[in-house]
């Protein structure tokens, strides 16, 4: 009876505007003090099912159940729910001050007068906005960073049980987003409280989540930790909008001997490939798989390792990222690859490759990720 | 546009303003003139305007048109404001045609709309009076009003209203404490431009008030028509005077709220 | 109420939203259906019914009232009206497209005389043709400059002349074009004309091509705004056109009064909502393919 389930969940919730669907039987389950961040492109609906979950739209008359802490919640108003919510432009009251604007939730659950001074003061230092010099201030009268921060507060002051936060940091320019990246995560460690995060941004996906629910066309293609979903995508959508990914296919010919032993899987043109087994791989199956730049390698031709796969291909342009050094070779006329290779100091060590040389691009064959096939 | 504009333009802008504006001018100016007979001016009065004020069908036909105007702007603003709410919501069925349909009064030629009126009260059997003025101008303000109070709410953010239902604030607390708010100034300019309908409306009014119910428009026309005289000039002053205030505070109430 | 009603009151409406959308929108809509909508059927009935014996209608079908309409003599009013309605939407567009070009362009002008367009545009339209009047008449004011300053011997005839009726037109609503105009040019996004520079086009080929296409919705809009005014005006040419140049609307208006022929009155009416129609109809076309584009 008082076993801790999961704070939020949806069971196989759908949500169609008109004959769109928005959501489409949509299932997962968010723990308590977790972090947890809904990733995809526009349109996926991700900012769908956040507003589900605030409670601004309400599931198809047969579209599952939205439960918060094991109730089913579909028809309760946002009102009703102990949620706090920050909104993508922050939605500050023009008209309000920034203590009245953070005041605003506490008159409305009819706190004590006497209680909310200090509330408001302590929300606004716990996200280092000096009281003294922001409480009386208007929101046009501060920066874009400064109104996130706003926001948060008006949203923290409350205590929600689970905070759910629509594209916060969309507005704010690099520098200013990776330290709030970092102040949110910070924040949800502190206070044990449940974040639920919208964001298109994978990086940042990567950077502060516990779990990350990748959706796309209104499903979930992959739920899993940062690790799972980065290292083991599990289809070809998923490998190339979290991080990027070179695609190779072929169709698997024998499989070696051997315990645990590998597939030789021949591409339409070039030279064949070895990848570990599966379960899913048989005899003639087309199999696609994932490999992360990060995991190719460059050699000159007739210099690869043994055991490595490699492919020979021309290098088509070599990009300086600054950390990493990105080199595109082209395989052929359609096949591209792009290899991360780490910037070791250009002036003082540079890389042999040149634009137009023939390289052998490499992997060990236990290095790329078996995609689910469409 | 930040370069200076060609002299002609200016020149072309300047002259046509000031004919925009130059009747008016003279119309006052000679509101003050003691002669009789407009075109010679003999020199500065105030006579006209106290004659004005002993004229009991001038006073009246004043008081009355404050009044109908009073009245029918309440009702016109509140009723114009609800339509704007109802159609700035999430698009319902038939909203296309309900505001499309808005735009007909606004369009539709005065003698039209008057004669409509009339055949509908004279089949109602209703006698014209007061309140058929009243109830006319509520028709022709209304959609004025919604139409004013629409653009201002299309253009506030709608996360605002949500915000505030996050926060605790069920529906009708979020519009008195947020939306309510931020629309005061458009629901003011809305207000203030229906009592300026009403106040100069003319044609509209000539055929559904009835002969106790003379608004000041209608007493002047009547005036003009029997022959001019510089009374007529005076309380058409007055009528300019009144309408300028109202569009100087609706300018500055729009103005100074901007955030 | 209590909180607990309220609140499942409050729950019903936001569930379905289209039933609070309709709550909010039916006192206004049933007031305007009862005083405007009504009204025009009854209108379009009178115009099909026998004219009674001593005003208003009697009972009957009849198309008599809109093959009277089709009368040389009330087509000629038509035609004049029709006539001095596009006239007057011509010159409005010409004085007022560039009043409202040099408002676009005033920078900090530009309140002042925003200001200065929109006052005579809520000032008593009434009050405004009397004004004219003073200025036009045998002993007005613009007689008597011309023969203080020696250009004429004899006062002109200038009131109670159709060239009256367009100029009192013109002047009452010269601001409805100039608005609308003001409005899609400040609209304009001033890069597409750095833009158009940049590729070679001078100050001229800059406005052919990319300002005046952009601001022909403020031009459709106000030439609406103009036109059907015009074309059912009834005080205009009342105080200044005298008995030579009747319009519709004093046709209408005549009807109504000394004449008592409600039904013929009302079927005019109706011939002049028909082409204020047409009008509304091609201008709604041309906005939506705007937005469309």
């Amino acid at each position: 009876m008082t076993e801790p389930g999961p704070i939020v969940e949806f069971r196989r919730v759908s949500k169609s505007f008109g004959d769109t669907r928005a959501v489409d039987a949509v299932s997962f389950a968010v723990h308590r003090g977790e972090f947890f961040s809904l990733l995809g492109p526009s349109g996926c609906g991700k900012t769908t099912t956040l507003r589900l979950l605030a409670g601004f739209e309400a599931p198809d008359p047969d579209g599952g159940e939205v439960r918060i802490e094991g109730e089913v919640v579909n028809f309760r108003r946002p009102y009703e729910r102990r949620i706090g919510m920050v909104f993508q432009n922050y939605a500050l009251f023009p008209h309000l001050s920034v203590e009245r604007n953070v005041a605003f939730g506490l008159e409305e659950h009819r706190v004590p007068r006497t209680e909310i001074p200090g509330r408001v003061e302590r929300a606004l230092r716990l996200v280092r906005l000096a009281p003294a010099t922001f409480a009386r201030r208007k929101p046009h009268q501060l920066s874009g960073g400064q109104r996130q921060r706003v926001a948060l507060a008006r949203a923290l002051v409350l205590e929600p049980a689970i905070l759910l936060l629509d594209e916060p940091l969309g507005a704010i320019d690099l520098k200013l987003r990776k330290e709030m990246q970092l102040e949110l995560k910070a924040l949800n460690r502190e206070l044990g409280m449940t974040f639920v995060y919208v964001t298109h941004d994978q990086e940042e996906a990567l950077a502060m989540s516990d779990r990350i629910a990748v959706m796309s066309e209104a499903r979930i293609a992959q739920l899993g930790t940062p690790a799972e979903v980065y290292e083991n995508p599990r289809t070809e959508f998923v490998a190339g909008f979290i991080g990027e990914a070179n695609l190779l296919e072929g169709t698997a010919g024998k499989r070696e001997s051997g315990e645990g032993g590998c597939w030789g899987v021949a591409p339409r043109d070039g030279p064949s490939f070895l990848v570990p087994h599966h379960p899913a791989i048989s005899e003639g199956a087309t199999v696609r798989i994932a490999v992360r730049p990060e995991w190719l390698d460059l050699f000159a031709p007739g210099s690869v390792p043994p055991g490595e796969n490699a492919l020979p291909g021309t290098v088509l342009d070599v990009v300086y990222l600054g950390e990493t050094m990105h080199v595109v070779v082209a395989l052929d006329e359609l096949r591209r690859v792009r290899v991360a290779l780490r910037n070791e100091g250009q002036l003082v060590n540079p890389l042999p490759w040149r634009r137009g040389g023939a390289v052998m691009v490499a992997w060990r064959p236990e290095d790329c990720q078996l995609l689910e096939l469409e | 546009m930040t370069r200076r504009p060609p002299w002609l333009l200016v020149a072309v802008v300047a002259t046509v303003v000031l004919l925009l504006h130059l009747p008016v001018l003279v119309l006052v100016l000679y509101s003050f003139n003691a002669s009789r007979y407009a075109a010679d001016w003999t020199g500065f009065t105030l006579h006209w305007y106290a004659r004005l004020l002993q004229r009991p069908d001038i006073l009246r036909a004043l008081r009355l048109s404050l009044t109908v105007a009073a009245v029918s702007t309440v009702v016109a603003t509140a009723l114009g404001t609800l339509l704007a709410l109802g159609l700035a919501r999430r698009p319902f069925r038939g909203q296309r045609l309900v505001e499309s349909g808005l735009y007909l009064p606004i369009v539709t030629p005065e003698v039209v709309a008057g004669i409509a009126l009339l055949i509908l009260f004279a089949a109602l059997r209703v006698p014209l009076g007061v309140s058929t003025v009243i109830v006319a101008h509520v028709a022709f303000s209304t959609p004025f009003v919604a139409v004013v109070v629409l653009a201002r709410l299309r253009g506030m953010d709608r996360a605002l209203e949500e915000a505030a239902l996050v926060l605790g604030a069920d529906e009708a607390t979020a519009f008195r404490r947020v939306t309510l708010p931020l629309l005061a100034p458009g629901i003011l300019a809305g207000a203030l431009l229906a009592f300026t309908l009403s106040l100069d409306d003319f044609v509209i009014t000539f055929f559904v008030a009835g002969p106790g119910s003379t608004t000041l428009p209608v007493l002047v026309y009547s005036m003009v028509r029997r022959g001019i005289e510089p009374t007529i000039n005076a309380v058409s002053a007055v009528l300019v005077v009144l309408t300028t205030i109202a569009v100087a505070v609706a300018g500055r109430v729009g103005v100074a709220r901007r955030p | 109420m209590t909180a607990g009603l309220r609140r499942r009151l409050l729950a019903s409406f936001a569930r379905r939203p289209s039933a609070g959308s309709w709550a909010l929108v039916s006192p206004a809509l049933l007031w305007l259906l009862l005083f405007f909508a009504v009204p025009l059927a009854l209108l379009l009935g009178y115009s099909l019914m026998h004219r009674g014996t001593y005003g208003g209608v009697s009972p009957g079908f009849t198309l008599e009232h809109y093959r009277r309409f089709v009368d040389p003599l009330y087509l000629a009013v038509a035609g004049r009206t029709l006539g001095i309605a596009l006239a007057t939407t011509a010159l409005c567009l010409l004085l007022g497209y560039p009043v409202a070009y040099g408002i676009a362009r005033a920078g900090r002008w530009r309140n002042a005389l925003l200001f200065l367009v929109i006052l005579p545009f809520w000032t008593s339209f009434l009050v405004r043709t009397y004004a004219m009047i003073i200025l036009l008449r045998e002993s007005g004011v613009f007689n008597a400059v011309l023969q203080g300053l020696g250009v004429i011997s004899a006062p002109l005839d200038l009131l109670y002349t159709p060239g009256a009726v367009l100029a009192g037109l013109v002047y009452g609503f010269l601001p409805f074009m100039i608005l609308p105009i003001y409005a899609s040019l400040e609209r304009l996004d001033l890069s597409l004309l750095d833009a158009a520079e940049a590729l070679g086009a001078r100050p001229a080929a800059r406005f052919r091509r990319v300002t005046l296409p952009l601001s022909l919705p403020g031009v459709a809009a106000g030439s609406l705004l103009v036109f059907i005014p015009a074309l059912g005006s009834f005080l205009t040419p009342d105080l200044l056109g005298g008995a030579k140049t009747m319009m519709l609307g004093n046709l209408v208006q005549n009807q109504f009064g000394p004449a008592r022929n409600w039904p013929f009155g009302a079927a005019i009416s109706f011939a002049l909502m028909g082409v204020v129609f047409v009008a509304l109809l091609a201008w709604l076309r041309v906005r939506d393919r705007e937005a469309a584009a």
